[in-house]
């Protein structure tokens, strides 16, 4: 049994999701990792440190620059051969990528694989994960993403993967890449921070949204979310989704303000450890499933929670 | 230019299902089923590129149970020209679908496919994916916009960290994001046009496609439930609660 796991990067940084799926892919076998890229020998040498990996795979070419599936797609192909396990975190970069992969190697892929029972049998959410769907896939090769908040992430020191370069000759007029906005933000990266503070409509306005949850996640040191609802309003750019659609958490601890609790956002965070909810409505389903619930006027409770947690944090 | 848009029937968004005790799969019987919410976005769009002159025909298609005909009959009143059915009782998983898909385009050869990111019963996320594959297309998953050329689709997609554009060459595989556009509300005048509007059968046999799942569903489960919480009095409380009983602060 060998797995290639596909690292996700950003050209001089290695994503933690990948260190989520170091640790699946070691419930399965000898791990390797391909790093895809353009001048990413320093992403390798991350790579290379990860205890538990064996080889690194080091494919450094312009076409790889943007990692565009089209171009890593043949790449990925070219290496398969070897690997009975072909593994992504289930981030957009991986969900978009494995399909294309799987369709050429004529296999079904598995979205989100939240527990490995053995090489061929995966349990993964299903319908905003209000159910758990385990399968066994009767295939010679086997094609996973994997849900990083179900996985531990694999220590970032240790390793002693080799690194080996990847020679394949590649180019692609299909797609091309145009230009990318990535929304700064001075709080921590949301699918792995400890502790998340979510905001839904009940905030009301973007400078609201902002004026209330800003302070709340600089005390906490905590990342921001957001529901659809506020989304969809402009209080937040989308990539703060939480939910079935948007991102995936589970924190610590998770305070959700102003967010009514609908079964798709429900999906995005119901893994929380411990899970609070700020809402005037005593009735609103978020109450099913937070452990402290408070009812109030967020607008009240929201600076109050700030000063008090002030007080005794500082 | 054709644009093909691919439509699923699925249990609403608003139900919440529920599992069958004896474990071997969730329990839809007598719930309600409609288009698949990405779905709509997908044929919305198509539609608009038809009523912006960019698009000549919008052919729907959806494979499974005999009741689809209903979601491509929605398709059509929202817009679409014409539809396909492949009729099949069995149990379709994503690259059988990309596979029918395939075959299909073999004879339309559309120039664009819209479909919804996911669908939100399998939550999958592969069929685009997979259909681009088959077909050698460039893919633009998660779309939120889209400027439609002669030969080049630009696309922006909704990424973990923000956006990015993207210029596909066509014939391309876009598959669309929520926040894409607003579907419309269907008129009676509308759902009356659209019961004459062609809706051509084909089978999986005729199209020599092998659906055999690869993957076998072993059970079905409940996810762990929730423990119930409590609710707090104030604010002081709520704080006292996180530091000494839940120590998360």
């Amino acid at each position: 049994m060998s797995v290639l796991i596909i690292a996700e990067h950003q050209q001089q940084q290695l994503d933690e999701a990948t260190l989520h799926a170091v640790t699946a892919a070691a419930k399965l076998g000898e791990v390797d990792i391909l790093v895809a890229g353009d001048k990413v020998e320093k992403v390798a040498e991350q790579a290379q440190q990860i205890a538990g990996v064996r080889t690194i795979l080091l494919a450094d070419a312009a076409v790889y620059a943007e990692s565009l599936a089209e171009a890593v797609t043949p790449l990925v192909i070219s290496l398969a051969k070897e690997y009975t396990h072909i593994l992504a975190a289930a981030t957009s970069a991986g969900k978009n990528l494995l399909p294309r992969v799987a369709a050429l190697l004529d296999c079904a892929p598995v979205s989100e694989v939240i527990d490995i029972i053995d090489a061929q049998t995966f349990v993964h959410p299903i319908y905003a994960g209000n159910a758990l769907q385990t399968v066994r896939s009767e295939q010679a090769q086997h094609v996973l993403t994997i849900r990083a908040t179900a996985f531990a992430p694999a220590a970032t020191t240790g390793g002693q993967a080799t690194i080996e370069k990847v020679a394949y000759e590649t180019s692609q007029n299909l797609s091309r890449f145009i230009d990318r906005t990535l929304t700064h933000s001075d709080h921590p990266e949301l699918t792995t921070a400890k502790t998340v503070v979510s905001g839904g409509r009940g905030l009301g306005s973007a400078e609201n949204f902002a004026a209330l949850l800003n302070p709340l996640a600089d005390t906490l040191n905590a990342a921001i979310g957001a529901s659809r609802a506020a989304v969809d309003a402009d209080y937040i750019p989308n990539e703060y989704q939480v939910g079935q659609t948007g991102k995936v958490v589970a924190p610590e601890l998770y305070i959700a303000v102003g967010i009514s609790g609908a079964i798709q956002h429900l999906a995005g965070m119901k893994d929380s450890k411990v899970i609070v909810a700020i809402n005037k409505d005593a009735d609103a389903p978020i109450f099913n499933v937070a452990d402290y619930g408070l009812v109030a006027d967020l607008n009240v409770a929201v600076p109050e929670l700030v000063e008090q947690l002030k007080a005794i944090m500082s | 230019m054709k644009v093909m848009v691919a439509v699923k029937r699925v249990v609403d968004y608003n139900v919440k299902v529920r599992v069958k005790a004896d474990q071997s799969d969730v329990d839809i019987g007598n719930v309600k089923m409609s288009m698949n919410p990405f779905d709509e976005i997908a044929v919305e769009e198509a539609v608009r590129l038809k009523e912006a002159g960019k698009v000549s025909e919008v052919v729907v298609v959806s494979m499974g149970v005999k009741q689809c005909e209903e979601t491509l009959r929605t398709a059509l009143a929202m817009g679409a020209d014409r539809a396909i059915h492949v009729e099949t009782d069995e149990c379709l998983q994503p690259l059988a679908v990309a596979k029918l898909l395939h075959a299909i385009a073999q004879d339309e050869q559309p120039q664009l496919f819209l479909l919804g990111k996911q669908a939100i019963d399998d939550d999958a996320n592969q069929t685009a994916q997979m259909l681009a594959a088959l077909l050698s297309a460039p893919q633009g998953t998660y779309v939120s916009n889209v400027e439609l050329g002669a030969d080049e689709v630009t696309v922006t997609r909704e990424i973990d960290g923000g956006q990015e554009r993207l210029g596909l060459k066509l014939p391309a595989v876009i598959s669309v994001d929520l926040r894409l556009n607003e579907p419309r509300y269907i008129k009676l005048p509308n759902i009356m046009q659209a019961k004459k509007k062609p809706l051509e059968k084909k089978t999986v046999a005729e199209l020599g496609i092998d659906i055999q799942p690869h993957l076998i569903q072993l059970k079905v489960t409940e996810p762990k439930s929730r423990a119930a919480g409590i609710k707090v009095a104030d604010v002081a409380e709520l704080v006292a609660k996180l530091k000494t009983e839940a120590k998360v602060i």
